[in-house]
């Protein structure tokens, strides 16, 4: 099978640059003779999100996309990680071309095209080289995230042309040629350019326009703008200084926004939500309204408390302070007076709960809550698996084979009322407790939420025992786990892991983990957990644009990498 | 004679019966009706997969002979008026040689590849392998669906090139039925000037990856050629698009499809599974494709009003000690069992000459687990149906336990034509097909 990154072939001893991989630059091996090395870099696949954000960017938001995305899939934790192995399917390549066709149809549209298309063609019913010459330059280096060479701009400006000639229609010809653009791999799929690291002789790094698309794809989830790109081509980000006037630039504008939500939409695996069901006999507060408000209260709590308020990550399993809507504080249980015009979106309130009510964090919210459960229930060993994966980044293993289960929840089992009582039935098996001692004594505290998200002290009149531990330190509820988490050094050390993956869009060597990104941890600390610092360390740390080589390129992680399409329930 | 055809088809829809196709033109059809009267090529075979988590109950389904003439056993009664065009497979099973089971997802991936991949590392699946070889050159190598909504699908060009599923019987509709496709019992045809430009441009995107591909080094290449194949399905249509098809009178245009609910309530899947046999009876009638598959998101379906889904009831569920046996469980089977007869009702009522679409179809029927209830690697239930136009025999039930169950895979790969003498990889590699149904 074929490795899933781009591969890059280097002699040692004698470098010859060729012309690459999509017009690019490349290096290869010169001589079969001379021993070589190779670099792995992965080539991902622009995800929904970026896709929508860069077409907004070129063509302004107006513009919409009608069309279906292949589903991602997740690897080691990641969606971002699983987009460096991702292809494109005949059927998917169909929904791309529907796509940049719509797109450029509308970008050609006469209403549109006197703003985005700023030459004006010599005849409207003929080619016309120099105008489609200079917008699909400048539209080509926005799209392909560099400029265009010498013969991928000839193929598009021939490609208008002959269009153009055949449909008797200057502006058509150009919107088919940059469909084309649209389908392209250079436009669908982000690799990295290397070229030969002047600082460590005989190693290679990233070049300025690839550097350029990791920061902002980490930073924006979107391509580089004309600032970025315009600092790559001038060498500044090649330098510290031009780097961190960039890095300053970007961390500061409100697109970070844009960056942060798709991380941590990814690292919580927003993306099940599309499959999730509740069974509305049971949890009739339920619906799609609430799981889409859900994910946004919690995203909103996140961003809130670690960029917004500048606060401890940490802080996040702990914090009283959110936003609600109507939706969400019925099932919160709390009064929420707001006004809303029939018709008009729901309005967003800050809300904090108070000392005494027994929410606080992320993980007592709607969307941790109902998302890690059955349609029908709740689910301890499901809640207790998440945290350990998604905050902890801790694997806990699948179920074995020829395992009986019929006990665990029968929830209508007249001798084991609750959760915790039919575990403890189930965890007589030997073959099953082991794992249910990773999952279950977390998850327990966080029955007092059902599978809907809905505050609860019983279950089948029997008062739940929400009494836990996490590694060493007990707890008696919801909050007392919170509390446990964010003081487990797992937690923050979890989070730079996640968010070094997602910006290389691999998982690290062995080598980077107890190297740099072991140094980022500890800086991590000294900043007091402060996400953008994080963020600004790892984007400033030159580390981070060299290239691993094969050799050392064992993975962190111990075992074949976690893939999942989408994730069974148990 | 000229009828409205998109009036008649409609009515048909909204009945929301397994529908009967249009008289067919005979006189086109040879003295049997299984070729074309002026080629006297015989009509292409149709592949199917139809994959169903959870398996069946165990004993309830094998039949008690082997060898033909079998009666069916009661979870599978239901089959009973297409026993003779059925054939039972029991007693295989799924290697995993301590490799970590992913339950229900690793079982999956030794029925569809053969292997189970590490990481993204998979192989193609037998359907991809197929449709590589009967397939290839028509507007659609193959239809994904799933009963569900969902994208979810186990076809697979490799581990990093899904075949996502089409959720909505409308937008498959739109898809092989909307303005690209040409009717080819059309009286007239004029290429459009549309596509022409569009494959003008698409040819020099291709001709400029080409020369790109030639200056890479083998893993971009391999890479790069995953997607050129992509391409070419695109460069494929238009070609199809851009030549006057040859009639086929058996094909007919639907009408407009409506949106039905996606859902896991088994009342929508079953009548999204009606809507999209449907579209796939008319797509293959109408030679857009010649594979399909069909994904039964079985572990998230449950009753309407319900809180437990089958997968939990497989789970939760005690066994009836005077039925000895799952009662929910046999409920929800025998539920996908009528779903499943009424799809194949529904091909069978494609008609062609004298036969219809099911004559020329094979169908391949596989789940994850043997008992789902403890995840069991073993007793798995496989089923075929149809000879795919006299490809392999039918009406027969064949015990093979302890055999891969890539035998069968293998088999019918064979039968439609795939060169391959073995299939599978360590335990469920085999070279042994099943020579009882090889015709």
């Amino acid at each position: 099978m074929n490795r899933p990154m781009g591969r890059y072939v280097l002699g040692v001893t004698c470098l010859v640059a060729v012309a690459g991989l999509l017009g690019m630059a490349v290096f290869s091996v010169s001589r079969a003779a001379t021993p070589t090395v190779e670099y792995e870099t992965p080539v991902r696949r622009l995800t929904p999100a970026q896709y929508t954000s860069i077409i907004a960017d070129v063509f302004g938001p107006a513009i919409t996309i009608g069309g279906r995305f292949e589903p991602g899939f997740r690897v080691d934790g990641l969606l971002e990680v699983g987009a460096g192995d991702a292809n494109i399917s005949p059927s998917g390549m169909e929904q791309y071309d529907i796509i940049a066709r719509s797109i450029a149809a509308q970008v050609m549209d006469e209403r549109r095209r006197e703003l985005l298309v700023r030459c004006q063609p010599q005849a409207l019913t003929a080619p016309d080289d120099a105008c489609a010459g200079s917008f699909l330059a400048e539209v080509g280096e926005l799209l392909f995230r560099r400029p265009l060479n010498d013969r991928e701009l000839r193929m598009h400006v021939t490609s208008a042309r002959e269009a153009a000639s055949r449909l008797d229609d200057f502006y058509a010809g150009l919107g088919l040629s940059l469909a084309a653009m649209l389908t392209e791999p250079q436009f669908l799929f982000r690799r990295e350019e290397l070229e030969p690291d002047p600082t460590r002789p005989g190693e290679m790094r990233i070049d300025a326009y690839a550097k350029a698309s990791r920061l902002s794809f980490f930073l924006w989830n979107s391509g580089p703008d004309r600032a970025l790109l315009a600092a790559a081509k001038n060498g500044d980000l090649n330098t510290d200084d031009g780097l961190a006037q960039q890095v300053t630039r970007m961390l500061a504008s409100p697109r970070l926004e844009d960056g942060l939500r798709a991380f941590f939409a990814d690292m919580m695996h927003f993306e099940d939500f599309a499959n999730l069901t509740k069974d509305n006999a049971i949890y009739p507060k339920f619906s799609n309204q609430v799981a889409e408000d859900a994910q946004e209260q919690t995203l909103r709590t996140i961003i809130d408390t670690v960029w917004r308020e500048g606060r401890d990550y940490r802080d996040i399993f702990t914090t009283k302070e959110t936003h609600l809507t109507r939706a969400l504080a019925a099932i919160y249980q709390v009064p929420l007076a707001t006004r809303v015009p029939n018709g008009a979106p729901e309005k967003w309130l800050p809300y904090t709960f108070d000392e005494n009510d027994p929410r606080a964090g992320v993980l007592m919210q709607v969307a941790f809550v109902t998302l890690h459960s059955h349609p029908g229930r709740s689910s301890p060993t499901l809640r207790g698996k998440a945290l350990r994966e998604i905050f902890l980044c801790q694997k806990v293993p699948a179920p074995p084979g020829d395992v009986n289960f019929t006990i665990v929840q029968d929830t209508s089992n007249p001798v084991h009322k609750t959760a915790r009582e039919r575990l403890a039935a189930h965890a007589e098996n030997p073959v099953c407790v082991g794992c249910h001692k990773i999952t279950d004594p977390m998850g327990l505290a966080l029955e007092n939420f059902d599978g809907g998200g809905s505050y609860r002290t019983r279950e089948n009149g029997v008062p739940l025992n929400t009494s836990g531990e996490l590694d060493g330190v007990a707890f008696t509820d919801g909050t007392g786990l919170g509390r446990a988490v964010a003081g487990n050094a797992a937690a923050p050390a979890c989070l730079v892991d996640r968010m070094t993956a997602y910006a290389l869009g691999r998982t690290p060597t062995r080598n980077e983990s107890s190297a740099w990104i072991s140094s980022i941890k500890t800086g991590f600390a000294q900043d007091a957990y402060r996400v953008p610092a994080l963020m600004r360390r790892i984007v400033t740390e030159p580390a981070f644009y060299r290239v691993p080589s094969i050799d050392n390129t064992t993975r962190a992680a111990l075992s074949a990498p976690a893939i999942s399409q989408e994730e069974g329930s148990r | 004679m000229k009828f409205n055809r998109r009036t008649v088809l409609r009515g048909l829809m909204g009945g929301g019966v397994v529908s009967v196709g249009l008289p067919v033109f005979d006189c086109f059809l040879n003295g049997n009706g299984t070729a074309w009267a002026d080629t006297g090529q015989a009509l292409p075979p149709v592949f199917g997969t139809w994959f169903q988590h959870l398996g069946l109950n165990p004993g309830m389904w094998e039949p008690k002979t082997t060898g033909p003439g079998y009666e069916n056993n009661i979870q599978l009664k239901l089959l009973d008026p297409y026993r003779e065009r059925i054939n039972i497979y029991s007693g295989m099973k799924y290697f995993i040689e301590g490799r970590p089971l992913q339950t229900h997802t690793t079982t999956a991936q030794i029925a569809t590849t053969g292997a189970i991949p590490f990481g993204t590392d998979g192989g193609p699946s037998v359907d991809a392998k197929i449709a590589e070889q009967i397939s290839a050159r028509k507007r659609f190598r193959s239809l994904e669906v799933n009963l569900s909504g969902s994208r979810k699908s186990y076809s697979q060009r490799s581990g990093t090139s899904l075949n996502p599923s089409e959720g909505s019987p409308a937008a498959l509709y739109k898809r092989v039925f909307g303005p690209e496709f040409k009717d080819p019992n059309a009286a007239t045809f004029e290429p459009d000037p549309l596509a022409m430009a569009r494959q003008s441009v698409l040819s020099n995107v291709s001709e400029h990856l080409n020369q790109v591909r030639r200056e890479l080094g083998a893993a971009d290449k391999a890479r790069l050629d995953e997607y050129l194949t992509s391409i070419r399905q695109i460069e494929q249509q238009l070609v199809i698009e851009l030549e006057k098809p040859a009639p086929l009178p058996a094909c007919h245009v639907p009408g407009e499809m409506h949106e039905a609910t996606p859902g896991t309530v088994l009342e929508d899947a079953a009548a999204n599974a009606q809507l999209f046999a449907r579209m796939l009876g008319y797509a293959a009638a109408c030679g857009q494709t010649q594979v399909f598959n069909v994904m039964v998101d079985s572990m998230n379906l449950r009753k309407a009003g319900s809180a437990y889904t089958w997968h939990m009831a497989t789970h939760e569920e005690s066994v009836d000690e005077a039925l000895g046996y799952q009662k929910d469980v046999f409920e929800f089977n025998t539920w996908a069992n009528q779903v499943f007869l009424n799809f194949i009702a529904s091909l069978d009522a494609v008609k062609e000459g004298p036969g219809t679409l099911l004559d020329r179809t094979l169908i391949l029927w596989q789940t994850d687990h043997g008992d789902a209830r403890v995840h069991s690697l073993e007793k798995m239930p496989i089923l075929t149906v149809g000879s795919g136009g006299g490809r392999i025999k039918t009406g027969i039930h064949v015990a093979a336990p302890g055999d891969p169950v890539t035998r069968v895979s293998l088999t019918v790969m064979q039968a439609l034509g795939v060169p391959l003498n073995q299939w599978g990889e360590r335990g469920n590699n085999t070279s042994r097909t099943i020579t009882e149904v090889v015709a």
